[in-house]
């Protein structure tokens, strides 16, 4: 039907938050522009699919979309906690250096300010090393949320921070099946 | 007290050697071991959570829901 | 001082949340079927669960607006209403 993809006006999954606390932006942008951030995820799969042999390229398709579903998620978290905060708040915050860059932009870096480079994403062109490259970077971004949801005390924020952190679980899971059926592949009954 | 448990802990235990010159008091510490890694190929998809519960847990599949913080970690408390 | 826009009733968040979970259910399954693509009864039922999809986005659209452009959704009373807001991440 779609020849590109396709905006939709809504979220993957509500997000809400309870309080005004600027600190939170901070440590979720480790997620927007970091290296096992949610860009990285959805540039990373959809890049290799160029690559990949056949039977894994819807995979990497889907859950390369996916992943910007949950680039919104985290857009959205950060635009809750910032946009009416002051300068003063978000100086608080250890937002100043952000600040006097972006103002109440939103900026790809990760939580230390170090901006988003294409080095954190790898496409080697080898099938399986390609997939090993997937499924850890799902296991570290698995981590990542492990340790946000540590530091956050917002039960709202920890709410949608457990469901992306399930989703990298999900995703994980599927890469590891492409690895199984890349192992199968001659044996198949149907050759191209 | 350990307790044994009936289903697999998706967690680990561990300490770290302790020498008497470190700083701070020994910690336990734990890692986690998710169910895509104990069973990397899904058999089954006839097992399901309904369509509100797998949103919030934020999977279809009850074999591969790993919650977090979790209930439990398994092994011995502090 | 400009007026803020109107909020969103209450009908909107039941709405969404009941499309989120459908849309979660296809979302999950579309990821499984990646993998089993003989799998007959997942396809079954993501078969059913698109046609929930399509009642529920029906009538969601139809009082809250277009979900999709680009051609894809509906246009109600003649009004071009897809450029407004809310957008996702400021309700």
């Amino acid at each position: 039907m779609k020849a590109i993809w396709i905006y939709e006006k809504k979220l993957q999954y509500p997000v809400r938050v309870s309080k005004c606390d600027p600190k939170l932006a901070k440590m979720l942008i480790e997620q927007y522009g970091g290296a096992d951030g949610e860009l990285s995820a959805a540039l990373r799969y959809l890049n290799q699919r160029y690559s990949i042999p056949d039977k894994v390229i819807g995979l990497l398709t889907d859950i390369g979309t996916e992943e910007f579903a949950h680039l919104e998620m985290i857009a959205t978290m950060v635009y809750k906690l910032t946009k009416d905060a002051t300068p003063e708040q978000l100086r608080a915050a250890g937002l100043a250096d952000h600040y006097v860059n972006h103002g109440h932009a939103l900026f790809y870096h990760d939580a230390a300010g170090n901006p988003w480079t294409a080095t954190y994403i790898q496409a080697k062109g080898d099938p399986i090393a390609d997939l090993y490259e997937d499924i850890a970077a799902e296991e570290k971004a698995r981590a990542t949320y492990q340790w946000i949801i540590d530091n956050t005390d917002d039960p709202d924020i920890v709410d949608s921070l457990r469901f992306l952190r399930e989703r990298e679980v999900v995703h994980s899971l599927r890469f590891r099946e492409a690895v199984e059926i890349l192992k199968e592949y001659n044996s198949t009954k149907k050759m191209f | 007290m350990s307790t044994v448990e009936k289903t697999p802990s998706q967690w680990r235990v561990y300490r770290s050697y302790h020498s008497p010159f470190d700083p701070c008091s020994p910690r336990t510490r734990y890692f986690n071991v998710p169910p895509n890694v104990l069973q990397p190929f899904q058999t089954s998809a006839r097992k399901q959570f309904a369509p509100h519960e797998a949103l919030r847990k934020g999977t279809l599949w009850p074999e591969y829901y790993s919650p977090y913080p979790p209930e439990t970690r398994g092994g011995e408390a502090e | 001082m400009s007026e803020t826009p109107p909020q969103m009733p209450k009908a909107y968040y039941q709405y969404l949340h009941e499309l989120q979970s459908i849309d979660f259910v296809l979302c999950e399954l579309t990821l499984y079927l990646d993998t089993h693509p003989e799998d007959e009864q997942a396809l079954a039922q993501f078969t059913q669960f698109q046609k929930r999809k399509h009642n529920l986005m029906t009538q969601f659209e139809a009082a809250f607006g277009p979900l999709y452009e680009f051609g894809v959704s509906p246009i109600s009373g003649g009004k071009w209403t897809w450029s407004q807001t809310p957008w996702p991440w400021q309700v």
